[in-house]
C-alpha cells in the first residue's frame, strides 16, 4: 500500500533532499497508517485493508499499462481470474500433485505474465477502441472457460482458494503479508516509472513519432510491461483466492475490472501516488456508503464520466506541485553555444548521408520525384522551396517514416534501410518536428532525457530493482540532460511540466532532446517558425555551433534570411524535384530560383 | 439442422449488422466509436417489453415509442459523452466517456427494470418452425434499414448533407452546413436503428439488461471486420458472424463458440487492422 521509503531513496539519487521528502512523505504516511491499523483490533477492517492491498498489487501493474503507456486495457479482471484459478487449482491438486501454496502462487504469476502478453499483443497493432474491445472480449471468455471446465475449476460450484501456512493464516498475519507485497509493488513500479522505461512509455503514449525518432521500439517495451503487469495481476489473483477462501466465477465480475481501470484514471495518468489513492478510495467507498452498495457500479461509471469531462488529470494533477509554482513572465531563451563542445564532443570522421534518385508518390501525386541530396558532416545544409515542394517529405523519408518507391540512401557508406524509423537513432540521426512532439505531462528534463534512450544499457530487470548500474546511468543521463538544457537556454525551466512552456521554448526543448543523442546528423523541420527575431538570431548561433562539432545539420526553413546566413550549402526543391543546389552565393543568383521562389 | 443454423444465423447476424450500422451512423458524423451502440439494442428490447407487456400498448404505438425513447438516448449520448470530448479527439477520451455512459445505462436498467431476462411478446404471429417471425423479423428490419438509409443518403438533401459531413467535416462546415445539428440528428437516427435491432430481435434475445455488453461486442466485430464507417462491410460481416457463431454453437456448444468467435476476431484484425473494406491508416507525421 505504501512505498518502502528507504529503498525508494536509492532509486532517485539525483533529487535534492527537500524534493525527495515532498515526493515520498505521502507514501511513508500511508505505510505508517497501514502498519498501525491492527491497533483497531477490528477484524472487518483487516478484511477491507487486505482487499485494498491486493487490489493495489494488480492496479500498480495495470497503472503502467493504462496510466503510463496509455493503453486502454479494460478487462483486466481476466488476469485476476487466471491467477486465482491457477493458484487454487495447483494448491488443491486438481491437475497435478498438490503444490505448496507459495509455489502455486509463483506459478500463477508466471502463467499471468504469459497471459498478460497474450491479452496485450493486439495493442501493438490495434487502435484504442479496438484494443479496449479485445480486452473486454478476453474477460468474457476467461469467465466462460472457468464455468465450463468443470473437472478442473469446479464450474459454477467453485473451488477452495490456497490456504497459506503460518504466520499468514490469521487475518492480521495475512494482512501484513499482503501489505508487504503491496509496498514492494509500489517500489518496483515506482522504479520503472522513474527509469528510461517509464519515460519511454509516456513518450509512446503522447508522442509516438518522437519516441520512434529517439529509437524507442514500442513492441519490446510494451511486451516487458505486459509481462510485469500480468504477473502482478495474477499474483494478486492468488492472494485474492486465499482471502476469499472459496472462489466461483461469480466472484470475478466485470465490476471489479471497472474498479481497477477507474482507480488508475481517477488517480491520474503518469503517477504512482494518484492511482494508489484512487484504489484506496474505490475500495473504501462501498463500505462508507453501505446503502448505495447496489448502485456502486453505477457510481463508479458516473465518477469515470465526471473525471473524463471535468478533470482529465485526476488526483495526480491536483496534488502535483509542478502545476502551482509561477513561472517568470517575459522570460527569454538564451542559448549558450559555448557549452556545446562539452555536450557533443567532436564527431568522428564520417562519409556523410546520401540520397540518390528518391521517388515517393501519395496516390497520384509525386511528392518527391527523383531527389539527390548529400549531407556532409560539419555542414549546415538548407532545404528550401515553396509549400508542397517536398521538403518535409524528404525529411520523413530520411527519418524512415515514409518508404520511397525507388531510390537508395546511404549513411557513412552503408545502405540506410528505408522505412525503419526506430533504427535511425542508433545511426546517429536525430530530428525535430514541425509541430513539436512532446509529453506535456512530463517535466522538461524528462522530455529531454528521452533523447538518449538508446544509450541505456541497464535492462528492464535492473531498472525494476534499481540496481547500481541503472542508478549510475540515470545520474549520468540527468547530468547530460541538464547540460543540454543549459546549452539551448532552458536550464531554469528543467523541472517545469512541458505543457506550461511557450511554443518557442518547446522548439528549443526539441533541439535539446535531439542533441542528447550526440547526433552525427541533426534534421530541423522549420525550427524558426513562430520564433521572434531575437530568438531566430540565437537559434542561428546555436545551429552554427552544432555544425562546428562535426554534426551535419539539415535545415528545412522558410526564413530565407536565416538560410542564406548560416547554410554552407543549399538545395532548392520545386514540385518534388531539385531545382538547384549549391552554395548560398550560387543559389542567390540562380535565375530559376529567383523567379520561382525568392521573387524579384 | 442446416436449415435451423441458417435461420438462426441469419437472424442474429441481422441483429449484429444493425448494431454495426448503429456504430457506423454515430461514427460518420463524429469520428467517435461509442460503447452505447449495444446498449441501444438492449434498450430496444426492454422498452418494447415495457410498453407492450407491462403497459399493454398495441404494436405500432409501442414501436414508435421505443424508437423515440432510444433516439432520445442517442441524443443524450451526443450531449453528455461525445460533444465535450470532440475537441481532443486524438486523446481518445471518447472511449472512456461513452464507456461510462454505457455502464450507467446498463446498471440503471438492471436496477430499475430487472436483473433477470424478461419475456418479449409475439409481434405478428406469422409463420412457424424455421419460418417463425422471430427469425425473419430481424432480417426484415435489417433490409428495411438498409433501404431506408440508401433512400436517405441518395435521394434527400439531409442525407447528402450527412454524407458531406461524414466525408469532410471541415469542408462541410465551410460550406455552411449545420454540422452540429446534423451530428445530433445522426445520433438520434443511430438510437432509432439500435432500438429497431433490439425490438425486432426481442423474441430471440428477450428483454435483458446484460444484452447490452453482448451486443456491444458482437455488433463491433462486423464493424471492425468490414471497416469503420462502411455499412456494406457491416452487413456482410454481421451476417457472416451470425452464421459462423450459430454453426459453432450447434457443433461445439455455446461456450466454445464464443471462444471461436473471439479467436477469429483477433486473428482477422491482426492480419488486417483496417478491416476487409476499410481504408489504410492516415499519415502520422
Amino acid at each position: 500500500m505504501a512505498a518502502a521509503n528507504d529503498t525508494a531513496l536509492a532509486a532517485a539519487p539525483a533529487l535534492p533532499s527537500g524534493r525527495l521528502f515532498s515526493a515520498l512523505w505521502p507514501f511513508a504516511a500511508l505505510l505508517g497508517l497501514a502498519l498501525l491499523l491492527p491497533l483497531t483490533g477490528n477484524d472487518y477492517w483487516a478484511l477491507i485493508a487486505t482487499r485494498a492491498c491486493i487490489y493495489w498489487v494488480l492496479v500498480s501493474g495495470l497503472n503502467l499499462i493504462v496510466g503510463f503507456a496509455g493503453q486502454l486495457a479494460i478487462g483486466y479482471v481476466a488476469l485476476l481470474t487466471i491467477g486465482a484459478y491457477t493458484a487454487s487449482v495447483l494448491a488443491a491438486g486438481n491437475l497435478t500433485e498438490p503444490l505448496h501454496p507459495f509455489l502455486a502462487l509463483a506459478v500463477a504469476a508466471l502463467v499471468g505474465a504469459l497471459c498478460g502478453v497474450v491479452v496485450g499483443l493486439p495493442a501493438l497493432r490495434l487502435r484504442t477502441f479496438y484494443f479496449a474491445m479485445t480486452t473486454l472480449g478476453f474477460a468474457t471468455i476467461v469467465t466462460q472457460i472457468a464455468l465450463a471446465w468443470q473437472e478442473v475449476t469446479g464450474g459454477g460450484i467453485g473451488i477452495p482458494g490456497p490456504s497459506l501456512p503460518a504466520p499468514l493464516d490469521t487475518a492480521w498475519g495475512f494482512y501484513y503479508g499482503c501489505l508487504a507485497v503491496a509496498a514492494l509493488c509500489t517500489w518496483l513500479t515506482g522504479n520503472i516509472a522513474r527509469s528510461r522505461f517509464g519515460r519511454a512509455l509516456v513518450t509512446v503514449r503522447d508522442a509516438e513519432v518522437a519516441a520512434e525518432a529517439s529509437g524507442i521500439a514500442k513492441p519490446r517495451l510494451l511486451v516487458m510491461v505486459f509481462l510485469l503487469a500480468g504477473a502482478l495481476a495474477a499474483f494478486a489473483g492468488g492472494l485474492f483466492a486465499s482471502l476469499q477462501t472459496y472462489i466461483t466465477p461469480d466472484a470475478f465480475t466485470f465490476d471489479l475490472s471497472l474498479l481497477f481501470f477507474i482507480a488508475v484514471l481517477i488517480g491520474g495518468r503518469g503517477s504512482i501516488l494518484g492511482p494508489l489513492l484512487g484504489t484506496l478510495l474505490l475500495t473504501l467507498l462501498p463500505e462508507v456508503a453501505a446503502p448505495l452498495a447496489a448502485w456502486s457500479t453505477f457510481l463508479y461509471a458516473a465518477l469515470l464520466l465526471v473525471i473524463v469531462l471535468a478533470m482529465p488529470g485526476g488526483i495526480a494533477a491536483l496534488i502535483d506541485p509542478r502545476n502551482r509554482r509561477r513561472l517568470p513572465e517575459n522570460r527569454a531563451v538564451v542559448p549558450r553555444p559555448e557549452l556545446l563542445p562539452a555536450l557533443l564532443g567532436q564527431q568522428p570522421p564520417h562519409a556523410g548521408l546520401a540520397l540518390r534518385n528518391i521517388v515517393l508518390a501519395f496516390g497520384g501525386v509525386r511528392a518527391i520525384d527523383g531527389i539527390d541530396l548529400d549531407l556532409r558532416p560539419g555542414e549546415v545544409h538548407g532545404l528550401i522551396g515553396p509549400n508542397g515542394s517536398g521538403k518535409t517529405t524528404t525529411l520523413n523519408v530520411i527519418s524512415g517514416y515514409y518508404r520511397p518507391e525507388t531510390g537508395g540512401m546511404t549513411c557513412d557508406g552503408a545502405p540506410l534501410p528505408a522505412g525503419d524509423a526506430v533504427g535511425r537513432a542508433a545511426r546517429g540521426i536525430a530530428r525535430t518536428f514541425q509541430t513539436p512532439r512532446v509529453v506535456g505531462e512530463a517535466s522538461v528534463l524528462e522530455n529531454v532525457m528521452v533523447g538518449a534512450s538508446i544509450e541505456g544499457r541497464a535492462g528492464f530487470l535492473e531498472a525494476l530493482l534499481s540496481l547500481p548500474r541503472q542508478r549510475r546511468e540515470e545520474r549520468a543521463l540527468e547530468a547530460r540532460a541538464r547540460q543540454a538544457l543549459q546549452a539551448v537556454g532552458l536550464a531554469a525551466l528543467a523541472d517545469v511540466r512541458a505543457d506550461r512552456l511557450q511554443h518557442s521554448e518547446l522548439r528549443f526543448m526539441e533541439i535539446a532532446r535531439a542533441l542528447m543523442l550526440r547526433p552525427a546528423f541533426l534534421m530541423l523541420d522549420e525550427p524558426a517558425a513562430g520564433l521572434s527575431t531575437d530568438e531566430i538570431r540565437r537559434l542561428d548561433q546555436l545551429i552554427r555551433a552544432v555544425g562546428r562539432q562535426g554534426t551535419g545539420v539539415l535545415l528545412v526553413e522558410h526564413h530565407a534570411d536565416l538560410i542564406f546566413e548560416i547554410c554552407d550549402r543549399i538545395t532548392v526543391l520545386n514540385l518534388g524535384k531539385v531545382l538547384a543546389a549549391g552554395t548560398p552565393e550560387e543559389i542567390r543568383t540562380h535565375k530559376e530560383v529567383v523567379s520561382a521562389y525568392l521573387g524579384g | 439442422m442446416l436449415a435451423s443454423i441458417l435461420a438462426s444465423g441469419l437472424a442474429v447476424g441481422a441483429i449484429y449488422a444493425l448494431i454495426g450500422i448503429t456504430y457506423n451512423t454515430m461514427y460518420a458524423t463524429s469520428r467517435v466509436m461509442s460503447f452505447t451502440a449495444g446498449q441501444l439494442g438492449m434498450l430496444g428490447g426492454v422498452f418494447g417489453s415495457l410498453f407492450m407487456l407491462r403497459l399493454g400498448l398495441p404494436l405500432l404505438p409501442a414501436l414508435v415509442l421505443t424508437l423515440a425513447c432510444c433516439a432520445l438516448v442517442g441524443v443524450a449520448t451526443e450531449f453528455v459523452a461525445v460533444r465535450p470530448v470532440l475537441k481532443s479527439l486524438d486523446q481518445h477520451l471518447y472511449v472512456l466517456s461513452t464507456l461510462a455512459l454505457a455502464l450507467m445505462i446498463q446498471h440503471a436498467t438492471a436496477l430499475e427494470w430487472s436483473t433477470e431476462p424478461q419475456p418479449f411478446p409475439k409481434l405478428l404471429g406469422i409463420g412457424d418452425g424455421i419460418w417463425d417471425e422471430k427469425y425473419w423479423l430481424p432480417v426484415a428490419a435489417c433490409a428495411a434499414t438498409i433501404l431506408g438509409l440508401e433512400f436517405l443518403y441518395r435521394r434527400t438533401l439531409v442525407g447528402r448533407a450527412f454524407l458531406a459531413v461524414a466525408e469532410d467535416n471541415f469542408a462541410a462546415r465551410a460550406l455552411g452546413l449545420p454540422e452540429r445539428n446534423l451530428r445530433i440528428a445522426s445520433y438520434a437516427l443511430a438510437g432509432a436503428i439500435g432500438a429497431l435491432a433490439g425490438f425486432a430481435g426481442g423474441q430471440l434475445l428477450l428483454a435483458f439488461f446484460a444484452n447490452g455488453a453482448l451486443l456491444n461486442f458482437y455488433g463491433f466485430v462486423p464493424v471492425a471486420l468490414g471497416g469503420l464507417g462502411n455499412n456494406r462491410g457491416a452487413v456482410i460481416g454481421g451476417i457472416l458472424l451470425g452464421l459462423f457463431q450459430q454453426a459453432a454453437n450447434f457443433m461445439v456448444g455455446g461456450i466454445f463458440s464464443s471462444v471461436a468467435v473471439f479467436a477469429m476476431f483477433i486473428l482477422v484484425l491482426l492480419a488486417a487492422p483496417q478491416g476487409m473494406f476499410g481504408a489504410p491508416a492516415a499519415r502520422r507525421v
